[in-house]
């Protein structure tokens, strides 16, 4: 019973020891959230480094043209865009169903930057805006975290969110995606929501909100929050945790948020009328039932309020009994239940490969495989549990509240790969727990045990394990400089006032319960050897998940999918032949020619070539798409039928078997057939599959090797080889001598990758077939007939 | 009234001018050539045509202005033409550049044309004789025939001149040779005597000419060099006084023979190099200055990645290749960049002033400028920009703003129409620069970033809460 002696003599030396900590503690830990940032940034260059700066993959270059036309005509026209140079004839109303976060804050940065005549090209500051964001996000992460546990692992969650290789791979430079800034706007909501929550204050409340509205405006997952947060209200009022400071924290988010979600057009009413939101208009009206009873319950006697709540439980269990009902039938009288075909497949894992092959199709909407978890988040699915084991000891609001994000996004994550880009801070945030408190317990035990060590050491150890045994909270406000912390302790002493007004017995025995474990932890630390071998082990675990990120960002994610390479015995191979194709296009076609190709390329061709497509990445009318893969499936007549009722022009079509590449048109097409075949029932997948088996070789079905895409993939093929080997199928091709008699070949890139077709004019098919055998005309004929009736040349 | 007596003078003045001029250039048809040869070449689709006159006095008073005629769609497609005298006899011979103008002849001529006048050096003395070489320079002259060609048809392209040289002389004595890039001649006009050898074909000699006499003739041959043209060519040349020329240039590339028609096949052009696709074209030569680096070569969808640079000590080559080769028709647009060494380029003038010392031109090797645009960026701050360029261009100022940028740059622009690789010469603009105008960004940096540091050391001070 030493140690108390000692600490009330040190007090006065301690303090100002404490302070001097404190301020080293915040310079040091602002240059480690520098460089953080750093990290978070320069680790996402690789693809600058070794590709080029260039935008990525698919959905970027929609993103990127759509800030190209709203830095040269303007943010009005932006809202007003008509875009009539994809869905033709359709068109696109871009400004109503484009969520426009991500490319008002590129072109914001743009205009800031061209303002301070720093002359950048919008490409430039498209390929940067994700890495950028990626170090605000790691900041985020940290304040979060800070808000749960503290600043140590607020910063090591920050180490890892930098880092994270799910994260990495939606957000290298280049990768100019929603998700981009998505991942910084819902971090950043969670933590303006859980600082609202620890300090009650209103005016973090409305920036809560606002970060909702930034995070509506940048991506669709903003659903994610208003049912997350709803979740957490409902959990904390189910187990007793109703505050003043969590109505403040929710009542204004639903109102403001909810008013500032309608005014992006691709929300707009949908943010009252669909399901999605749903759930936090019911806990908005919980907690207000819950609010008013507390304020019932504190005007009225105990008594009066037995008599009150049955009163009022009876009436009001008919009342929503009836309300629920009433909704229940409306959302069941709506088609597809009130809920988006995405939100439904994420409730529903079966539900898009049962009813839409569109949504199917997409790779990123698949489950992921277990070695993904792996490769995504690493070492941190082995820390997860340790973190939410911490967020238990004890369980304050903000620490339960990142139980329940972990608990949801692991099963987000479980449905679609795509999600697991919401699973990683939460991983972060846990695995950063659970390593800060690891680290604690460890270095805590090794001072302790330390035998050169004074007994100062031993006070600051005691101190500090007993910090950490106290509410975590508490421990974050004595960390903080002194001005800022200047109005907390009033905060923290009303807090604790009303807790003990709340239970004071608890909280006093709890107390005691606390020092007494201290002490007991301080007879039962870890023994010297185990702490200084585990702290090792901990540290290898760590450069471990360092390696595989820095390899995972180097090689798995950094290619930009556009331009491809081998490395060979003789150097650098690379394969640009969709620039190739795209820049063709772009220079050698008429400016108001259509171009058809299955929809993956939509978005590249409409911004790298500048033309006209029939359906694009923006997957929004399953019809047009579906005419687009039965012309693919269909012969080439019903095919140049179709095309030609659609004014196309050119079709385009990717070819990987003379080098390899495995995701060509021809790998994708069973999903042309197959959401061709849901809309145009004559089209049949079992048609193009010989006992169930995909194959395009000899013994390929009749259907398949006569389909258009067939014939546009392996036209004047069997010419480069000989045998017509497809390296990607790794097989001989089963028809290899063939003509096309309505398109002709206007352009095939360097490696075939992609090959243009153009729709040979109408009259010359007419005389060309004249000349032809009587049989020939009379079927060409009728399939004629057919395909003008009702597009069907099969019957 | 004032006004009136104003216009008065002005038309005074307007009409003794125009009897001046009508005085001045009266025809000092008082030359007879002696001897005339001609050579034609077409081996490219740059047609270079050496004149040789032997010009003789027969007038009576000593004359110094010659005229040369040509027809107005040879005036069209005219890149240069370019006159030599030539001194001295056999070996010994040295030449001096003459100066050449257009002109306007007054009194009719029998026939459409255009005339430029070169002016001698000393004023030939009547009877005297003296020797010119005139160069000229066409583009755009060969009209490709069939205009549309497919992949596997070599292209024929026309020529159309006269057998006899248009003149406004009497010429005593002219042949004229045409040099065909290969051995197949479609067809050509017989104008006797004519005679085909091989690669040429001579028209010829032809004696006692009267002037302006003329006998149409074409040449219809093969020509597979391929017809590389830069449709526009916006040359933008960056100087900073902090050691380096940044040097961008944006190229439109355009194959301007023959139309390609129909299928283009891969495997083909591929697998049959020289008989498919002959008149097409896939690689590109750029000669850059040495010591050059950062050299890119990309266009607005991002690096293409087929170019090979070679450097040594006095020069760099860049090799590029377009993404698609190029058939008749196609297009296609890159921007070629690099950086060079400030003190190669830019040197100081003994008035204090420093000037800027460039190539004007195309880096790429034989190619045919139709418009080209050289933009000297001066850094800010500089005064009084003076280009100097040996051939008439059009030249303007435009102000730029790049990299924190208050008052702007100073653009001076140089514009020439129709630029062959004969023009490429150096050319010098001359300006005026105080090295203080070097400090003022970073100067302006570091007092924003000073005052941002006295902002935030003032809201750590500053309590601005409300509740005390």
């Amino acid at each position: 019973m030493a140690a108390p002696e000692a600490s009330t003599a040190a007090v006065p030396t301690l303090y100002t020891n404490n302070t001097l900590r404190n301020a080293f503690g915040g310079v040091l830990s602002f240059f480690i959230l520098l460089l953080i940032g750093v990290l978070a940034f320069s680790i996402r260059l690789f693809s600058v480094i070794k590709y080029e700066s260039v935008i990525h993959e698919f959905d970027p270059y929609f993103n990127y043209r759509v800030t190209q036309f709203l830095t040269k005509k303007g943010i009005y026209e932006f809202w007003n865009w008509f875009d009539d140079r994809t869905w033709y004839p359709l068109g696109r109303v871009i400004g109503g169903t484009v969520y426009p976060g991500l490319t008002l804050t590129a072109g914001t940065i743009w205009w800031l930057l061209n303002s301070l005549n720093i002359p950048l090209s919008v490409e430039t500051v498209c390929v940067f805006t994700a890495p950028i964001f990626s170090a605000f996000a790691s900041w985020a992460t940290y304040l979060l975290t800070k808000e749960v546990k503290g600043a140590g692992a607020g910063l090591t969650s920050a180490v890892l969110l930098a880092m994270v290789p799910s994260y990495i791979s939606r957000s290298v430079a280049g990768s100019y995606d929603n998700e981009a800034v998505a991942i910084f706007a819902l971090i950043f909501t969670f933590y303006l929501y859980l600082k609202t929550l620890n300090t009650g204050s209103l005016f973090y409340a409305t920036l809560n909100s606002l970060a909702y509205f930034y995070m509506v405006c940048s991506w669709g997952g903003y659903t994610f929050i208003i049912n997350l947060i709803p979740m957490h209200v409902l959990l904390c009022i189910v187990t007793g945790r109703y505050s003043s400071r969590l109505y403040i924290a929710y009542a204004p988010l639903v109102v403001l948020g909810t008013l500032l979600a309608a005014l992006v057009p691709v929300v707009g009413f949908n943010a009252v009328m669909t399901s999605e939101h749903f759930a936090s208009f019911l806990v908005f009206i919980i907690i207000h039932v819950v609010a008013f009873v507390y304020y019932i319950k504190g005007i009225l006697s105990p008594k009066m309020f037995k008599v009150a709540v049955t009163l009022v439980v009876t009436v009001g269990l008919a009342v929503c009994c009836a309300v629920i009902a009433v909704l229940i039938a409306l959302v069941a009288s709506s088609p597809t239940k009130g809920w988006s075909g995405r939100s439904l497949s994420l409730l529903d894992p079966t539900y898009a490969s049962k009813y839409i092959p569109i949504i199917a199709s997409v790779s990123e909407h698949q489950p992921p495989t277990w070695p993904s978890y792996f490769m995504d988040i690493n070492v941190l699915a082995f820390l997860v549990p340790a973190g939410i084991i911490a967020c238990f000891l004890p369980l304050s609001d903000a620490s339960s509240f990142v139980v329940l994000y972990i608990a949801t996004s692991v099963y987000f994550s479980g449905v679609m790969v795509r999600l697991m880009l919401v699973l990683a801070p939460a991983a972060c945030i846990t695995s950063g727990i659970a390593l800060s408190e690891a680290f604690d317990v460890l270095t805590g035990s090794i001072k302790f045990q330390l035998p050169g060590v004074t007994s100062n050491a031993e006070v600051d150890a005691g101190e500090t394990s007993s910090d950490t045994s106290e509410a975590q909270t508490d421990e974050v406000k004595a960390e903080k400089p002194d001005d800022t912390s200047k109005n907390r302790p009033l905060k923290k002493s009303k807090k604790k006032e009303r807790e003990l007004a709340e239970n004071p017995p608890a909280k006093a025995t709890a107390k005691a319960k606390a020092k007494a474990k201290a002490e007991k932890k301080r007879l039962l630390a870890l023994p010297l050897e185990a702490s200084v071998i585990s702290l090792l082990l901990l540290v290898v675990l760590g450069a471990f998940y360092v390696v595989h990120s820095v390899w995972a960002a180097a090689e798995a994610y950094s290619a930009p999918s556009i331009v491809l390479t081998t490395r060979s015995r003789d150097g650098l191979h690379v394969f640009d032949d969709f620039r190739e194709a795209y820049a063709w296009l772009s220079h050698n076609t008429d400016v108001n020619d259509k171009v058809a190709s299955w929809w993956d390329y939509g978005y590249q061709t409409t911004a790298m070539a500048n033309r006209t497509v029939i359906v694009d990445n923006n997957t929004w009318n399953n019809t047009h798409i579906a005419t687009v893969g039965t012309a693919m499936s269909s012969p080439e007549r019903a095919a140049w039928e179709i095309f030609h009722s659609l004014d196309v022009k050119y079709v385009l079509v990717v070819f990987g078997g003379l080098i390899g590449y495995p995701s060509d048109d021809i790998n994708k097409f069973l999903w042309m057939v197959r959401i061709g075949g849901g809309v145009f029932p004559h089209i049949k997948e079992p048609d193009y599959l010989r006992d169930g088996q995909y194959r395009i070789d000899s013994q390929a079905t009749p259907t398949m090797l006569n389909c258009l895409m067939y014939k546009l993939s392996y036209y004047r093929f069997v010419e480069t080889d000989g045998k017509a080997y497809d390296r990607v199928r790794r097989t001989e091709i089963g028809k290899k001598y063939f003509k096309l008699t309505h398109f002709e070949e206007v352009f095939t890139t360097h490696h075939w990758m992609v090959r243009i077709y153009k729709l040979k004019p109408l009259k010359n098919r007419i005389r060309g077939k004249a000349k032809k055998s009587k049989s020939k005309t009379s079927s060409t004929s009728s399939s004629k007939r057919s395909g003008t009736k009702k597009k069907n040349p099969w019957q | 009234m004032e006004a009136w007596i104003r216009a008065r003078v002005t038309l005074a003045l307007t009409l003794f001018a125009l009897l001046f001029f009508v005085s001045r250039s009266s025809p000092p048809l008082q030359f007879v050539i002696s001897n005339a040869e001609r050579r034609i070449d077409l081996s490219s689709h740059i047609i270079n045509v050496h004149l040789t006159l032997k010009v003789e006095n027969t007038g009576t008073r000593p004359a110094s202005e010659v005229v040369l005629a040509l027809t107005p769609t040879e005036v069209d497609h005219l890149a240069m033409v370019d006159a030599l005298a030539i001194k001295g006899k056999r070996k010994k011979t040295t030449s001096v550049r003459l100066e050449v103008k257009p002109t306007e002849l007054p009194d009719a001529p029998p026939i459409d044309a255009k005339y430029f006048t070169i002016y001698l050096a000393d004023p030939l003395n009547s009877g005297e004789s003296t020797t010119l070489e005139v160069l000229y320079v066409f583009t755009h002259f060969l009209e490709p025939f069939p205009a549309e060609i497919a992949q596997s048809e070599s292209q024929l392209v026309f020529y159309h001149d006269t057998a006899l040289i248009l003149s406004p002389y009497h010429i005593k004595q002219q042949t004229t040779f045409i040099k065909t890039p290969s051995t197949k001649v479609e067809s050509f006009i017989r104008v006797e005597p004519t005679k085909r050898v091989g690669t040429e074909i001579k028209y010829g000699p032809y004696e006692d000419c009267p002037p302006y006499s003329i006998s149409p003739i074409h040449v219809h041959f093969e020509n597979n060099s391929p017809f590389a043209v830069v449709e526009e060519l916006v040359q933008e040349i960056e100087i900073s006084h902090w050691g380096n020329i940044q040097v961008t240039g944006h190229y439109t590339l355009v194959h301007a023979g023959a139309r390609h028609k129909g299928v283009f096949s891969r495997v083909d052009y591929q697998s049959r190099q020289f008989s498919n696709g002959a008149s097409s074209f896939r690689y590109l030569l750029a000669r850059l200055p040495a010591r050059v680096h950062s050299v890119y070569y990309r266009d607005e969808i991002g690096n293409i990645s087929s170019s090979h640079l070679r450097t040594n000590s006095l020069k760099s080559e860049l090799e590029i290749e377009p993404r698609y080769p190029l058939f008749g028709g196609w297009k296609a647009t890159f921007v070629i960049g690099y950086g060079l060494p400030l003190q190669d380029f830019l040197f100081e003038s003994s008035d204090d002033k420093r000037y800027l010392n460039f190539t004007f031109g195309c880096p790429l090797i034989g190619m045919v400028v139709d418009k080209l645009t050289i933009k000297v960026v001066l850094p800010e701050g500089s005064t009084d920009p003076s280009p100097v360029v040996p051939f008439p261009v059009e030249h303007r100022l435009e102000a730029k703003y790049s990299s924190l940028d208050v008052i702007g740059r100073t653009v001076v622009v140089l514009e020439k129409k129709n630029f062959v690789p004969m023009h490429n010469s150096h050319f010098q603009v001359y300006y005026t620069f105080n090295p203080i105008f070097m400090l003022a960004e970073p100067l302006m940096l570091a007092s924003a970033f000073f005052m941002f540091f006295v902002a935030c050391v003032a809201y750590i001070h500053i309590d601005l809460s409300i509740r005390k």
